[in-house]
């Protein structure tokens, strides 16, 4: 006996030759938002569809509260979804289009007219009542396609790249608002998505997927610092990977031939990553003998840090520097030496 | 109440002859109105003289409308024509039965090409091409060829008939040939198709996710078709039943080689009144009333379909 709010069992989907789904299993927790993330053709968005019942599993169930659902119609199922790309009805004004699903159960009048007005205030959508679909602006329209979610009180809302068609200022500030509202109703979220950063601002837990099958799952600061592999270490920010070598009980990081002490490394991992902010550089006067330093091959401002790519003994690394913490007169500048910091207890092992 | 917001073909064209009318682009515009001038209102100015003209033995057989003699000036008008038309049961049972049979026939076209036309919207790119090319190939053979094929299908020791005595159905061949059915048969046939391009047309930029959508937010398949896909395929529907339904009040080949002596066709009797009474007025009228008794509440629907489609944008 299980208490998983959703639980996805050793799913299995194939389109003709294509292997969509690899024996999925999922679960996932109510009330908590969980991206799917992963990269165009990983199968997330067929898990969705899965999950909202548009597809059929060709193997797996998935289970509701415990109730197996695998095999009911999407119009039977307590969960809705919010299309990419809206799929507003464009013969429906904005009212008739929040009020189609309620229409389809059996709610009197009153408690129609309540609940759309419930959910018009609470998604800022008044005075738009009578407009036409397509006469109100993209985040309008997003808005509208959630309204016309939430106003079924749906168990589980899924979100199919929700802010992919917004531009970027209000794509932010639509992250914020949808955070906001999912704590506001406490429905849980399933979000697929392809950006890192959306999925990382928006999950409290996230699953990173790839051909089909899901890597990892874990909350976005996991992810992140303790990736399982090279594949979502690069996927999830920048990653600085190297290779370990173990040699008579010395730890050594190959390409910068640099030793790591106090750190045991008795599984023998073969790889370690490195996050750029992580790794300080300065620039070096004078040169001394210390063995750490590098030339700096590019620079990239960006406002609140920079991206600087070191080069040392052939290969390249990043190193981002808020730029807070260098002072005007250290200005690192293109093919400058430099010399660079991390804390040994900052590298995270793994094997790959 | 249904609503609509999608463009109503006059909406748009309005549109575009403001703008080229802007551009001085005063003859691109007004090419294809002189055709219709030229080809169409005067050949109709023309039989609506006939329809008003005295009819008599003679080449042509009818009597001039205006006549310039010794007397004077004289117009030589009636209006009998109209009034024996009107007056003769006859001719308007055939109005009627030209009526019902555009009218089953658009409804039967409607039912069998809206899923073809469905169908080919939503299957893949390739396979879309094969079956439009499908649905245009039999425009390659004669139309007339095609119902002549029908006959010889129908007939007594026709193909249908010969299999179903084969197979022991029937001992005695059923006469298919010659009937009101044969006609309706004859006319879905010839006609299904532009019922299914106009459908089609309008088919193919469904956003296939409106129906996950509806499905999704409790909409059964039957409600999902009737307050999602329907709605919006009804341009395409009116269309394709304007085109059905408009020439098939008119026809009278497949009347003529289907038919039979059940029922009589109003443009059968245009024709035999054409040349083989060769009253030429009387026919003018019943073309006339015909076009008239047609035309005007098509018009006022397609006013109000503008009106209500511009009122929605």
């Amino acid at each position: 006996m299980s208490n998983s709010f959703l639980e996805i069992i050793d799913v299995t989907k194939r389109f003709g030759d294509i292997l969509a789904l690899d024996r999925v299993n999922l679960k996932i927790e109510k009330s908590e938002i969980f991206s799917l993330l992963g990269s165009s053709g990983c199968g997330k968005s067929t898990l969705l569809r899965i999950i909202a019942g548009f597809e059929k599993p060709d193997q797996g169930k998935i289970l509701l509260e415990g109730n197996d659902i695998t095999n009911l119609p999407p119009y039977i199922r307590p969960l809705n979804i919010m299309f990419q790309n809206y799929a507003l009805f464009p013969h429906l004004n904005v009212t008739n289009n929040i009020k189609f699903g309620l229409k389809e159960e059996s709610f009197s009048k009153q408690e129609i007219n309540n609940r759309v007005n419930e959910i018009l205030n609470l998604l800022e959508l008044n005075g738009l009542e009578e407009r036409k679909v397509n006469e109100i602006s993209g985040g309008q329209q997003q808005r509208v396609a959630l309204a016309r979610c939430l106003v079924k009180k749906p168990k589980l809302l899924l979100l199919d790249e929700p802010l992919a068609a917004l531009d970027k200022q209000l794509r932010i500030q639509t992250q914020f608002e949808l955070v906001n509202l999912q704590n506001k109703l406490g429905i849980t979220f399933i979000i697929v998505t392809h950006d890192q950063e959306e999925s990382i601002s928006l999950s409290d837990r996230m699953a990173i997927m790839q051909n089909g099958e899901i890597l990892q799952v874990g909350n976005p600061v996991e992810i992140y610092e303790k990736p399982k592999n090279t594949y979502i270490a690069n996927f999830i920010g920048t990653a600085n990977i190297f290779h370990i070598l173990n040699k008579d009980s010395q730890i050594i990081i190959e390409e910068l031939n640099y030793e790591i002490k106090n750190i045991n490394n008795n599984k023998n991992f073969n790889k370690c990553l490195i996050r750029p902010e992580k790794i300080n550089i300065k620039k070096i006067e004078n040169q001394s003998d210390n063995s750490n330093f590098g030339i700096v091959k590019e620079v990239a401002y960006l406002g609140s840090y920079t991206k600087y790519l070191i080069e040392v003994n052939g290969i390249q690394f990043y190193s981002f520097m808020q730029n807070s913490l260098v002072s005007d007169n250290l200005q690192i500048k293109w093919d400058d030496k430099v010399e660079f910091k991390f804390n040994d207890s900052s590298i995270f092992f793994f094997n790959d | 109440m249904i609503k609509l917001n999608l463009n109503s073909m006059t909406h748009q064209y309005s549109f575009l002859m403001i703008r080229y009318l802007k551009k001085q682009n005063f003859w691109f515009v007004f090419t294809p109105y002189f055709w219709l001038v030229l080809f169409f209102f005067i050949p109709l100015a023309l039989i609506f003289k006939i329809s008003i003209s005295v009819s008599e033995w003679g080449m042509p057989p009818y009597r001039d409308l205006f006549s310039l003699s010794e007397e004077g000036f004289k117009i030589d008008s009636t209006l009998s024509n109209y009034l024996f038309i009107f007056s003769d049961p006859f001719y308007i049972r055939s109005y009627l039965n030209s009526l019902s049979l555009a009218f089953t026939s658009t409804i039967l076209c409607l039912i069998i090409g809206y899923p073809i036309a469905f169908y080919v919207a939503k299957s893949q790119a390739n396979i879309r091409i094969i079956l439009l090319v499908l649905l245009i190939i039999p425009f390659w053979t004669s139309f007339l060829l095609r119902v002549y094929a029908w006959k010889v299908l129908l007939q007594g020791s026709g193909i249908i008939n010969s299999i179903l005595i084969h197979l022991g159905f029937i001992t005695e061949p059923i006469s298919m040939l010659h009937n009101h059915y044969a006609v309706i048969l004859g006319v879905v046939y010839t006609y299904l198709p532009f019922m299914i391009l106009p459908l089609y047309g309008y088919l193919v930029k469904f956003d296939l996710n409106l129906i996950d959508a509806a499905n999704d937010l409790g909409a059964k398949p039957v409600n999902t078709f009737l307050k999602v896909i329907l709605p919006l395929s009804l341009p395409g529907i009116i269309a394709g039943s304007m085109l059905v339904f408009i020439p098939v009040v008119g026809e009278f080949v497949i009347p003529e080689m289907l038919g039979g002596s059940d029922k009589l066709y109003f443009g059968k009797i245009i024709w035999d009144e054409f040349f083989v009474n060769r009253d030429w007025p009387v026919a003018s009228a019943l073309a006339m009333s015909g076009i008239v008794i047609l035309v005007f509440p098509i018009v006022i629907f397609q006013l109000m379909y503008a009106k209500y489609n511009f009122k929605n944008e």
